[in-house]
């Protein structure tokens, strides 16, 4: 294939829907599974990425994910085929990224180096809590010893490697926190992710809380807890970009960049979603959720789109704004205006944005966009813990 | 038609839960109004709410045939009467349709507050009273004890009061026997013009409207043209009956009969109650004097909490209205909760009723706003203006004084809970008219300002007195009160749906007891707010309530933005059931939870 100067870029998701054990605060779309016909998935996935390759046309893939669930039990073989179909079908950029989501189980960690060879070359690890009683009570089938061994192995295979963290955990105190994050950032490199846990509908932790079995820290100690991190990580060099993602300058995830950026991605595998534009449209995609109908779909069918909607530019605006907002650098004005259409002060409402300057939760300046400056709408520091409150004014009509 | 000497009307008057319905419904089984198929507990309360809360709301009538110990048959008009003094004036127009009453009194509880109020109604009608000891099943019954108490509290003569148990019909036959050889018959003129008495009126989805009539003169016949005397209006009747409790269509009813009539009468404000019926062309010469028109006493806003449903309410309470003309509504606009509706009630209970039925007949969901009385505003300017919404209270400065209305109350409370009580109706601003004893029990009448007990009085005395103390009222006249308006402001601006009338000296505690509340009602907002309780320019309480932190979603599923859609969804349409204050968002939770009387 031809390389086009014009060509577009493309990011690819891969979703490998299964794990050992359910986690008890997860609501991924992740099953657990006895013994996977991985031919069968890879001929599966291969049918989706040629779909996707008939709709995208040609496209210069500027990274991929392969996310899950769990995709380090995936085998390196199968990692290595669907990398090889990507390349027959697309463009690679020089600088591709490749991502791998693990799990630090020894097993998992004994094939990164197969990984690696595969074509992996940045790995991210599901590490979540650094001691053992609360891995334990996370529901975790690792434990530190392993965590540690796997985050060593990472850096060692893999030329970029970061890990997730959870905190405001059950009990947690500000302290406990302080300590944790300090000691996470002496095994850090380039780039690590602290989710606040969230308690989600249909987990086993959602049964807990609402019965109160579980207690989380209230609003201002996971404020509190918030606030620290963005210090702590400033003072080390690995600020935040995102709302819960921190990497040093050029380390950032260029994958989940694509996201927030709202970006082309296509998704491949049970319920991953795509954001694609062709002939002036964006539209939305999203695969069927369960695995056995997913793979029963994409096998007989070449693909498992469950839904595929055409947005409207209003839809556009408000993902692009809803995503971008995100970002510590907010939302490139320039890049909404060419991506939807229209400018994004149509999109907003003024008497609340305005009201949001004043607050000094949100603001539009200058910055650095690469190596030139650039103008942007972005939440401020003080701002972005408030984003779904931010969003539901600005955007409400 | 009915010989007169064969009749008798009566009405079964007691104090809340003494049995009269339940004494009724022995009364029917036993005359055969009913098969024991067709008969369930209270069968007379027949409005969803008044079968779940047990209570009778309306009165009912109905026409038995007995046959009594002298081998005559008689037929019986009983009329079922509510306890509650919300509805007192349906007792009144009940007495004002028979000769005679069963005063059933409780023989385990004793005289209670609207045994009196009902008595002396019934007294001043000029009635013969039957007093009936009802519920000498039970354990706790003192029926000897209560005689006593009824003659030395009430001075009546209860030595022929009769024992009964409604629940197990002991004593009814003695009762029906006694009633009959007691109550006189009613008297009237059968060849005289048609004169009969509008007793009570409601919508019925068959029939459409009902006139429930009690003849005085003459006969009321099907087909014939009747004339209500004081609405002036005519119409030919379709229909003449009577309820058996069933409704039994019959030619024609004369004097010292009830019964109903149709006659294609499309609303029940058509109707007066109290009315004089004639025939058209023959009219009677001497009408009757009328009732005085029900009054409310108390009022509040009632608001859709959803804007959207305004037209739903309206609709709802027009078909409310159908079957109580004493509920009255008017629109109304309020800057915090939009268009709803400034409404009036007889009582606390009646307004609670309204309120009830609102949201599980029409299944609204409404807010209400604090109850208030009618103030007489009396300006400067010498004129006089009447007030019961405090958002219509004018600039103080133009206000020379204002009134208030009082209640005279009777309180029947065991002495071990005088004190408490005693403590309560100081608090409230009364004024002790008078205290003695009935056996154990205070009989206490105090005068007290009505906007004190729509408050919370209450549940405060039902509370302090572990549901031992029972209450009843009457109007007192107005009085001159130092009495200010409550503002309650978040972020500075006022929010006119918690505005109160309250007495200057109760002001600061009130204002105080609002703030804290609010404070944790409101959710924090992007920023901090400041609750103030003002009274003009003043400001005589405050709390704030710091900014939001933290609400930000955690994790990115992927390029799952859908889900972050749907996120974003829910929460405009949660901002849907908010009101916009200023900036501040306030969920209509809020002011329901603000606006619970009674719990500060
Ligand atoms: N044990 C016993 N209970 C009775 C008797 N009469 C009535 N009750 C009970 O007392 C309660 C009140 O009875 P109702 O007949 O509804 O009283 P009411 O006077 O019509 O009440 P309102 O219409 O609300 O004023 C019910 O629970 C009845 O079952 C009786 O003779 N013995
Ligand atoms: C898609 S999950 C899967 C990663 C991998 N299977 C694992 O568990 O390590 C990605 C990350 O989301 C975070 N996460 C998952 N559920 C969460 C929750 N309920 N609250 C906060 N973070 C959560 C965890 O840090 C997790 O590593
Ligand atoms: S947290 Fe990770 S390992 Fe646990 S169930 Fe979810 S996807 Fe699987
Ligand atoms: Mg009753």
């Amino acid at each position: 294939m031809s390389k086009n100067i014009t060509m577009g870029d493309l990011a690819i998701y891969i979703h490998w829907p299964f794990c050992l054990s359910k986690c008890p605060y997860c609501d991924f779309n992740s099953h657990v599974r006895g013994v996977i016909d991985e031919d069968i998935w890879a001929d599966g996935l291969m049918k989706e990425l040629d779909h996707y390759r008939k709709l995208s046309g040609p496209r210069n893939i500027s990274s991929i994910f392969f996310g899950g669930g769990t995709p380090s039990l995936m085998s390196a073989g199968l990692v290595e085929k669907l990398l090889n179909r990507i390349a027959q079908n697309w463009a690679m950029a020089p600088d591709v990224e490749i991502t791998l989501e693990a799990n630090p189980t020894s097993t998992e960690a004994g094939k990164f180096r197969d990984f690696s060879a595969a074509g992996i070359n940045r790995l991210s690890l599901g590490i979540q809590a650094l001691n053992d009683a609360d891995l334990k009570a996370l529901g975790r089938e690792h434990n530190m010893k392993e965590a540690r061994e796997a985050i060593d192995l990472s850096q060692k295979y893999f030329k970029r490697s970061s890990f997730d963290l959870i905190y405001a955990r059950m009990g947690q105190s500000l302290g406990d926190w302080e300590k944790e994050l300090t000691e996470a950032l002496t095994m850090a490199v380039g780039h690590l992710s602290l989710y606040q846990l969230t308690i989600e509908r249909g987990t086993a932790f959602h049964t807990a809380h609402s019965k109160g079995r579980l207690i989380l820290p209230g609003e201002d100690l996971s404020a509190d807890m918030y606030d620290l991190t963005q210090a702590i990580c400033d003072a080390h060099g690995l600020p935040s970009y995102e709302v819960s993602n921190h990497a040093r300058k050029g380390e950032e995830s260029r994958h989940n960049l694509a996201y927030w950026h709202y970006a082309d991605y296509i998704g491949i595998g049970p319920g991953a979603h795509g954001r694609l534009e062709t002939d002036g449209e964006i539209y939305s995609f999203c695969q069927d959720r369960s695995p056995e109908k997913w793979l029963a779909n994409a096998v007989a069918q070449g693909h498992a789109t469950a839904q595929k909607d055409c947005l409207t530019v209003q839809m556009r605006a408000e993902e692009m704004i809803m995503m971008g907002l995100r970002l510590s650098d907010g939302i490139d004005l320039k890049s909404f205006e060419k991506r939807i259409g229209q400018k994004i002060d149509k999109f907003i409402n003024q008497t609340y944005l305005q009201h949001l300057f004043e607050l000094g939760y949100m603001e539009k300046g200058v910055y650095q966009q690469g190596n030139q400056p650039g103008h942007h709408l972005r939440a401020t520091k003080q701002g972005r813990p408030l984003l779904n409150s931010l969003l539901a004014q600005i955007l409400a009509h | 038609m009915t010989e007169l000497s064969k009749i008798r009307n009566f009405s079964i008057i007691a104090h809340i839960d003494h049995g009269k319905s339940t004494l009724a419904d022995r009364m029917i089984q036993h005359c055969e109004g009913l098969t024991d198929r067709e008969m369930k507990n209270q069968v007379l309360d027949s409005m969803d709410i008044e079968r779940e809360r047990g209570i009778t709301i309306k009165a009912q009538t109905v026409r038995l045939k007995y046959t009594a110990k002298d081998g005559e048959t008689y037929i019986l008009n009983l009329m079922d009467t509510p306890g509650h003094v919300d509805f007192a004036y349906e007792v009144s127009r009940c007495l004002y349709a028979c000769e005679g009453s069963l005063l059933v009194v409780d023989s385990s509880q004793g005289v209670e507050a609207q045994t009196l109020a009902n008595v002396y109604l019934a007294i001043e009608n000029n009635h013969e009273i039957v007093p009936v000891l009802n519920k000498i099943d039970l354990p706790a019954a003192e029926p000897e004890q209560i005689r006593a108490q009824i003659e030395d509290v009430i001075g009546i003569d209860a030595s022929g009061a009769i024992k009964v148990s409604a629940k197990t019909g002991e004593g009814i036959d003695e009762l029906l026997n006694s009633l009959v050889e007691i109550l006189p018959p009613p008297k009237g003129d059968p060849d005289a013009p048609l004169k009969a008495l509008l007793v009570d009126s409601w919508y019925d989805t068959y029939l459409g409207v009902m006139v429930l009539i009690r003849v005085l003169d003459g006969t009321v016949k099907k087909g014939m043209k009747i004339k209500m005397m004081a609405a002036g209006t005519t119409h030919l009747l379709d229909r003449v009956g009577v309820f058996t409790p069933k409704e039994i269509l019959v030619d024609e009813l004369g004097p010292g009969e009830i019964g109903f009539f149709t006659a294609s009468i499309k609303e029940v404000s058509q109707t007066n109650v109290g009315d004089t019926i004639t025939e058209f062309k023959n009219e009677t010469a001497r009408p009757l004097p009328g009732f005085k028109p029900v009054q409310s006493v108390v009022f509040c806003g009632l608001f859709p909490a959803d804007a959207a449903d305004f037209e739903n309410l309206r609709d709802s309470m027009h078909k409310l209205k159908l079957n109580d003309a004493s509920f009255t509504f008017e629109t109304e606009t309020s800057t915090a909760l939009g268009y709803g509706f400034r409404c009036g009630f007889l009582g606390m209970l009646h307004l609670e009723i309204i309120q009830e039925r609102l949201t599980r007949e029409f299944d609204l969901d409404i807010i209400s706003t604090s109850p208030s009385v009618i103030y007489k505003l009396h300006l400067n300017k010498g004129e006089v203006k009447k007030l019961h919404n405090p958002a219509d209270m004018p600039d103080p400065t133009l206000i020379s004084h204002i009134e208030e209305p009082w209640i005279l109350a009777t309180i029947l409370v065991p002495d071990e809970h005088l004190g408490s009580v005693l403590k309560l109706c100081e608090e409230k601003r009364g004024e002790q008219v008078e205290l003695t004893y009935a056996g154990t029990r205070a009989m206490l009448i105090y005068k007290l300002p009505l906007n004190e007990v729509v408050y919370d009085f209450y549940d405060k005395l039902k509370s302090i007195s572990r549901g031992y103390a029972s209450f009843d009222y009457q109007m007192d006249g107005y009085r001159e009160g130092d009495l200010v308006k409550l503002s309650i402001m978040v972020n500075s601006e006022p929010v006119d749906a918690l505005a109160m009338m309250v007495h200057r000296a109760q002001a600061e505690f009130r204002g105080r007891a609002l703030c804290d509340r609010l404070k944790d009602l409101i959710p924090r907002q992007l920023f901090k707010i400041p609750i103030q309780a003002a009274i003009g320019g003043k400001i005589i309480a405050r709390e704030t309530i710091s900014a939001m932190r933290k609400d930000v979603t955690a994790k990115c599923y992927g390029g799952d933005i859908s889900r972050k859609r749907k996120l974003l969804d829910k929460q405009k349409k949660g901002k849907k059931k908010m009101r916009l204050y200023g900036n501040v968002e306030i969920p209509h939770s809020a002011f329901i939870a603000a606006l619970k009387m009674g719990d500060d």
